[in-house]
């Protein structure tokens, strides 16, 4: 059971990792790669206020968000929004020489070695009930993720921003006809994609750690959420990252001969037998 | 007059024998190839400080003649740019000696480059036991991965610890650990209850500790890739209170490396660990290296790689010293073979017929000396060669 | 009633060599003169050129983005380095068996990424690419696993020529099988199986209609690809005498598309381009910095894509285009 309940753990930190890129991809059609970089941003924003400046980690957490949501503002007015015409592969080709500064910027700054990071006592340590063990770090992570998904899927599909974010990526001209501001709504979206893997990433820093490499290591990871879940949707993102996040400790447990196989495999049937992911959706353009 | 014209002989004889003494203290260029950036850039960075505080140390010259320290990144993860590196720095900037070699890898790329130029080629992390084996001008100054893995085998073994569960990373330095380990504990009465090879990218220990927490051994014997990884796994060590049923942790001393120990913490003490090098062993030369390397490099601890750095240069230099500064390849390796002195981390010698590292190895525990973290060597072996080699 | 004759002129005046190209196949020549202390350099990037040839056929003739052709760089390169490890040293041999292996391994993955959507390429690719680093991270005692394949010894090319110190020897003969093959490709892309994967590429829709056999061709363009990929990483594994197990990691899969994307993908001469200006400013920027020269090569990165769209070669079309007018302009 406890292992069940570490699946779920990990499942649940690749979602707050990869909803982003969900976010960016599926809903603004971009390919960022440059997504963990972001996600690297928030994990040093948070290590450096934590450990530099002493402040309260469940501060730090929401600060690294905000934070990483500026830096995600300012490079999309810059430099994104210039490209959301161009084709997929020179998106990919920007976002990796990104990545690729990034990565130089964070190792001059930290340098190459790990970031050390203390949890606050409370969320240290595990509760036991009969049979099941639960680490109180990854309940916290559990709970907020499941708060997270359900914020923001009520806001993509309950809230008027929601409507107009869906308008503006099924039909960019209709949307601008009917006065919404396609430009703003944009930039607002980055920021939220942005902010969201900036979260992930300080709340994955004590489960991953944190080195100028973060971006590149998991990539794959986020990469094989959006696919797998569909990219776009929220749900999917949420129970594509359960999915692999499962099977890929309990793989780990049960046949640790062939533990890194198990999600290559999975994720290659799942998507042979379903090519748009499990909740994936068409935007017309 | 002959008395004149012979002093006028002796005067050309002197300018020539002076020129050529000019001519002689020809600059020695050394190469090291090193991974500055990538996933190992730590090791680069490290290796490169040591080699460097040395050079400094030395006044900049070995043997009167001057040194130039040419560094070329080859990121240590692939072996074609350590070898062409090598290359360069042999037929374009015609190096005397190379060095540094941070993965096994590379060194096994690199190794025909120092074969077929006759160049020296002194490892400075490397630690898979065949490395020297790839030709005869390899020198190592480091350590290899069996002859830091044996002695805390024997040390669990006398220590009555009978039962315990391997736990290593499931790639080549991971199987060499563990087979070195079941070798010498199996070998000394101890039982191996369990072994597990994780994923090398394995972001999530949870359930292999789960694994060992099912088994209850009295020890894990750990090898995963220094970084993240142990940080992680004593992390979730801890957590999972393994700790509090009593089980130890022992490892090779690459995990509680100083460079990442104060990554991981309280959580790290304890642990039993052998290895080669600490900051804090007890000897005047180590003060003395410690100061200097604050002095240099404030915001970095010196560790295994740093003193390696060091070492591979003071071999260098002390064979410069027996060899009267002729660094010509078959001239260099006759006389570093058998050479011996007091580095840092205690005495060490090379091997006259393996070329390898013959040094002290410690059995250290971390625990908090003055605030920090450290490894304090409470037992040792001395002269301890490397029982990979047939 | 006799059949209605095809008109390929249009595709034989586009198949005759250009000017351009015959000077910039004298270059390689030149280099060798002008450069004689960086032969292995250059090797290596006329590796690279044709492992990016190799993706430039799938990717920018036929459309399949894949972020896991280093699995085929890999299998060839295992394939060539174990058999010369195993005695049989002569390279040729070597280069025919690894192109054989890749291309039974590409045939058999083609069935995999016949449909679906951009990303699931990516990712299926990517998939199979990983399994198979796995694999070979598994069966250390066959590949070596991570400290990597050694024991590879290459006889003399022909009886002939030996591998020597300063890569004379491999300079030529990579350049050698490189320009075959690149003939060989602009062949196929100037036939009318090369149009009919711009044709798929371009609507794929359309292409049964007009009698093309969409599945087949993309089988057998992947195929190809694969073994193109084979041989090139056969050439890495016999001029270094070692294969690590990089040779199938992500990190070359990744670095291989960036590259295609940097020259301008459908061109083939883009992939060739495209391989020169990266790994010469990578080799460049990290004599200079051996550090951070990440940023530097990311900044360019960057700034291509902001000024030139579609790679070095699309900016360089949109260029002669803008200096003929001018000179049109000019002239009237």
């Amino acid at each position: 059971m406890t292992i069940l309940f570490d699946g779920i753990a990990s499942g649940m930190l690749l979602f707050l990792i990869s909803v982003g890129l969900s976010v960016t991809l599926g809903l603004m059609n971009f390919v960022n790669l440059a997504h963990g970089a972001f996600a690297m941003v928030g994990g040093y924003v948070c290590v450096t206020l934590l450990n530099q400046l002493g402040v309260p980690f469940l501060l730090s957490l929401p600060l690294a968000g905000l934070l990483t949501a500026l830096v995600g503002v300012i490079f999309e007015r810059t430099l994104y929004r210039r490209l959301y015409s161009a084709t997929h592969l020179d998106q990919v080709l920007f976002s990796i020489g990104l990545v690729f500064m990034s990565m130089a910027t964070a190792h001059y700054f930290f340098g190459p070695q790990q970031q050390p990071l203390t949890l606050p006592d409370f969320l240290r340590g595990q509760i036991k009930l009969p049979g099941l063990d639960m680490g109180v770090y990854r309940l916290f992570l559990i709970v907020l993720s499941l708060a997270i998904a359900f914020g923001l899927q009520r806001m993509v599909s309950g809230t008027r921003f929601g409507a107009q974010l869906r308008a503006s990526v099924d039909n960019p001209r209709a949307a601008r006809g009917v006065g919404i501001n396609v430009e703003r709504i944009f930039t607002l979206t980055f920021a939220l994609g942005s902010g969201l893997a900036g979260l992930g990433g300080a709340l994955g820093v004590e489960m991953l750690g944190l080195d100028p490499g973060f971006p590149v290591k998991y990539l794959v990871y986020f990469l094989i959420v959006v696919a797998v879940g569909g990219s776009g949707s929220i749900t999917g993102s949420l129970v594509a990252s359960l999915v692999l996040g499962v099977v890929d400790v309990v793989g780990k447990y049960y046949v640790p001969q062939v533990g890194a196989f198990v999600i290559y495999a999975v994720m290659v049937v799942m998507l042979v037998l379903r090519p748009q992911g499990l909740f994936g959706r068409r935007a017309a353009h | 007059m002959q008395i004149k014209k012979s002093k006028v002989w002796l005067a050309a004889l002197g300018a020539c024998a002076l020129s050529l003494a000019a001519s002689a203290a020809e600059p020695l260029k050394i190469g090291l190839v090193l991974p500055m950036s990538g996933p190992f850039a730590s090791y680069g960075k490290q290796i490169e400080h040591g080699a460097r505080l040395y050079l400094q140390q030395s006044g900049g010259t070995f043997s009167g003649r001057k040194v130039e320290l040419i560094i070329k990144d080859d990121t240590g993860v692939a072996p074609e740019i350590s070898k062409r590196a090598a290359q360069e720095l042999v037929v374009k900037d015609k190096v005397h000696v190379l060095g540094g070699f941070g993965l096994t890898p590379s060194a096994f790329a690199a190794a025909p480059i120092a074969t077929e130029s006759h160049t020296p080629m002194i490892v400075m992390n490397a630690a898979t036991s065949s490395i020297t084996t790839k030709s005869d001008y390899i020198l190592r100054v480091s350590h290899t991965l069996p002859q830091v893995t044996a002695p805390v085998a024997t040390w669990a073994a006398k220590n009555k610890i009978k039962k315990v569960y391997t736990l290593v990373a499931d790639y080549g330095p991971g199987h060499d650990a563990e087979a070195q380990f079941k070798k010498t504990f199996t070998a000394a009465g101890g039982e191996i209850v369990g072994e597990v090879r994780t994923p090398v990218k394995s972001p999530d220990f949870a359930p292999f500790l789960q694994k060992i927490k099912d088994a209850r051994p009295e020890a894990v014997f750990l090898f995963v890739p220094p970084g993240e990884q142990t940080i992680a796994f004593i992390k979730g060590f801890v957590e999972r209170d393994l700790a509090k049923a009593g089980i130890r942790i022992i490892a090779t001393g690459d995990l509680t490396s100083e460079d990442v120990l104060d990554g991981v913490g309280d959580n790290a003490l304890g642990i039993v660990n052998s290895f080669h090098y600490s900051e804090a062993h007890n000897s005047p030369e180590n003060k003395t290296f410690v100061q200097a390397y604050y002095k240099a490099y404030p915001k970095d601890r010196p560790n295994f790689m740093a003193v390696s750095g060091y070492d591979g240069m003071q071999l260098i230099a002390k064979t410069l010293e027996k060899t009267g500064g002729d660094a010509s390849g078959d001239k260099f390796m006759a006389a570093a073979k058998g050479l011996g002195w007091t580095s840092p981390r205690g005495p060490i010698s090379i091997d006259p017929v393996t070329r390898d590292i013959v040094q002290t190895i410690y059995i250290r525990k971390v625990e908090k000396v003055a605030g920090k973290l450290q490894n304090v060597e409470f037992e040792q072996t001395a002269n301890f060669r490397d029982p990979g080699k047939p | 009633m006799s059949l209605p004759t095809i008109d390929l002129s249009p595709l034989k005046r586009a198949d005759r060599w250009q000017p351009a190209e015959l000077a910039f196949w004298f270059l390689p020549v030149l280099a060798y003169f002008v450069f004689p202390e960086n032969l292995v350099l250059l090797s290596q990037i006329a590796i690279m050129a044709l492992f990016c040839l190799s993706l430039d056929l799938i990717l920018g003739y036929a459309g399949i983005v894949s972020l896991g052709h280093a699995a085929f760089f890999g299998v060839g390169a295992y394939a060539a380095g174990l058999l010369a490890s195993q005695g049989f040293g002569d390279p040729l041999m070597g280069l025919l068996v690894a192109a054989l292996v890749s291309a039974v391994l590409g045939f058999v993955c083609s069935f995999l990424v016949l449909r679906g959507t951009d990303l699931t390429r990516l990712m299926v690719t990517l998939g199979v690419a990983m399994m198979l680093y796995e694999v070979a991270n598994k069966l250390t005692f066959i590949t070596g696993g991570v400290d990597g394949l050694q024991g590879i010894e290459m006889k003399p090319i022909l009886g002939q020529f030996r591998f020597d110190l300063y890569g004379k020897t491999a300079y030529w003969y990579v350049l050698v099988i490189l320009f075959s093959l690149f003939w060989v490709a602009r062949k196929l892309v100037h036939s009318p199986f090369g149009l009919s994967l711009k044709g798929i590429r371009l609507n794929v829709g359309r292409m049964p209609a007009i009698g093309a056999p969409v599945n087949a061709r993309l089988s057998a363009v992947y195929t190809i690809g694969a073994a193109y990929a084979g041989v090139a990483g056969a050439l890495l594994a016999q001029t270094t005498q070692f294969v690590a197990l990089d040779v199938l990691s992500f990190n070359r899969s990744a670095e291989l598309m960036l590259i295609l994307v940097l020259g301008g993908s459908g061109r083939l001469y883009g992939a060739l381009v495209g391989t020169i200006v990266f790994m010469t400013a990578h080799h460049l920027l990290s004599d200079i910095n051996p550090e951070y020269w990440q940023f530097w090569l990311g900044a360019l990165l960057v700034l291509i894509v902001l000024f030139a769209r579609d790679g070095v070669m699309g900016g360089l079309q949109r260029l002669m285009k803008r200096l003929s007018r001018n000179k049109v302009e000019a002239a009237q």
